[in-house]
């Protein structure tokens, strides 16, 4: 599912962001990436996007190999992958169904599609009921979820968190986790990058931690050790 | 692409045009200013073409014959000249003609000063053959070539006349095309200045999109409709204008102005708009699709 094999990213300021990274995720698996702010979690995310490019080494991503795909290809790939990021990126001006339906939108699906598969989603994330507001009106769980029915209504075999939860009080970063797990275990791969101690320590998850750019353990772990 | 999906891209369109009030209606009224400028000019610009043209019209070339020539002769002349490109008719002014043209403008009222020729007709050598121009910039070549065939004894000519003429031309399409360049450059300007701004404003909502998986065209197509839109709305309203404006001049001028009017005679409003309707929107559209196009290509890489 996913692959990284020697992979290495230096900046264009010379900045080595991440060196000699080696990782196996298998399809369906749950995986937390951790590592303390700027040890290279984020660029791994990017780089998984093909947002970034590598300086050395070979990525495969749901078996392709991401070096061979071209610029015209990427819209398809990153159909593949659902993103979720720390600051949710809702469009503030619209509303929770069209903010979900955007997604939608964005990958040229069918209109009696998007009306039917919308609502399903937002069941799911448990926001059926205020599919009309907007984001401004909602607790930060909520805009989460949200952001996670978006990331998740084109049913991308992978799903990308990048700090979910790094915004959310303690509750709502619980209510999110969960949510995470259960789209797990229904079959998606989750991929959560964070630095939250507490989720690694009690959800009993792969923890691969990062220092520096290399990764320094991979393990499944009852109790993960800080990082840094 | 699906129907519903480039529908919704020209609803995002319109959207774009809405959240970008202020900087969508600065761009529409500069490009509403542009057009109506050019429609001003192209209405002065049809309207001297018109009087030039007239005043053309009215500039002929006369050609005289050789003394005793004979009438086959005359005939073979006036054929050979009237075969060429730049002639557009040639009138033969026979002996007779001359001299009632001449007792018309010379002596008219004078009749019996006239009368005292008799039989004698003073411009028996002046039969012509008047020869009107398409183009009056070809006179000197036309005339070089009259010149040349044989039984031609003097040709007439107003050099200057055509001078003045052609050269008034060539000014008015000069003046009219620079203006053109300015007035389209800038509302160029402007449209991209909006898509800039239009792009800087969505960054995020592009970025998501990319993210997400969204084709250029996607991500493109609002913006286009947005320029798309400007330049059909700018280029609309001045033409409205224009119509109730020009038609309103010609009637004002021809009621109160007596002796303008029936010195020159204005191209009619619809001769004027079959013409500029289709221009200006193409210019309004072009303008708005080019000025997206080429922003989009500087500012928005996806």
């Amino acid at each position: 599912m996913i692959k990284l094999e020697h992979v290495s990213k230096t900046y264009e300021a010379g900045v080595q962001a991440i060196t000699d990274v080696n990782l196996h995720i298998r399809p369906g698996e749950f995986v937390f990436i951790i590592g303390a702010t700027g040890s290279g979690k984020s660029t791994i995310i990017k780089l998984l996007q093909k947002e970034l490019t590598p300086t050395h080494g070979k990525i495969i991503v749901n078996g392709r190999d991401i070096a061979k795909i071209t610029r015209k290809q990427i819209p398809k790939f990153r159909r593949n992958i659902g993103v979720v990021f720390q600051n949710f990126r809702l469009l503030p001006d619209r509303n929770v169904y069209e903010n979900v339906a955007f997604a939608m939108r964005v990958v040229e699906a069918p209109k009696r599609e998007i009306k039917k598969k919308v609502p399903q989603m937002l069941s799911l994330v448990g926001l059926a009921h205020k599919y009309r507001s907007l984001p401004k009106q909602l607790s930060g769980g909520e805009q989460q979820r949200v952001a996670i029915a978006r990331a998740l209504v084109n049913e991308p075999k992978i799903l990308l968190a990048d700090e979910p939860t790094g915004n959310l009080d303690n509750q709502h970063a619980w209510e999110i986790m969960r949510l995470l797990e259960e789209i797990n275990e229904r079959g998606t791969t989750v991929v959560v990058v964070t630095h939250n101690m507490d989720f690694v320590r009690q959800m009993n998850k792969r923890v691969i931690t990062i220092k520096k750019g290399v990764v320094v353990s991979d393990e499944q772990v009852e109790e993960a050790s800080d990082a840094d | 692409m699906r129907i519903s999906t480039f529908l919704y891209n020209v609803r995002q369109g319109f959207a774009n045009i809405w959240r970008n009030k202020m900087f969508s209606l600065a761009s529409v009224a500069t490009m509403t200013a542009c057009i109506f400028l050019f429609g001003v000019f192209y209405s002065l610009g049809v309207n001297f073409g018109s009087m030039v043209k007239s005043a053309e019209e009215n500039v002929a070339v006369t050609v005289f014959f050789e003394e005793g020539i004979s009438e086959s002769e005359t005939e073979t002349i006036g054929r050979e000249i009237q075969s060429r490109d730049e002639v557009d008719h040639v009138v033969y002014v026979s002996a007779d003609d001359a001299w009632d043209y001449m007792i018309d403008d010379f002596f008219g009222g004078n009749e019996e000063l006239a009368a005292s020729f008799a039989d004698d007709n003073p411009m028996k050598n002046s039969a012509n053959y008047e020869v009107y121009l398409k183009d009056v910039s070809r006179q000197e070549a036309l005339v070089e070539y009259i010149k040349g065939i044989p039984g031609v004894r003097k040709v007439n000519q107003s050099e200057m006349a055509a001078n003045i003429l052609t050269d008034f031309n060539r000014l008015i399409i000069y003046i009219f095309a620079g203006i053109i360049i300015i007035l389209v450059a800038v509302a160029a300007f402007l449209i991209s200045n909006t898509i800039t701004v239009g792009i800087s404003v969505r960054k995020e909502e592009i970025a998501i999109m990319k993210l997400i998986g969204a084709k250029d065209t996607f991500v493109r197509q609002p913006f286009i409709v947005e320029g798309i839109a400007i330049g059909l709305i700018g280029s609309l309203v001045p033409l409205l204008l224009l119509y109730l404006v020009y038609g309103g001049i010609v009637r004002y001028v021809s009621e109160h102005f007596n002796l303008l009017s029936s010195m020159m005679e204005f191209v009619p409003v619809n001769d004027v708009f079959r013409v500029l309707v289709p221009v200006s929107l193409i210019l309004g559209v072009g303008i708005g699709f080019v000025g997206s196009r080429v922003t989009l290509k500087r500012h928005l890489k996806v």
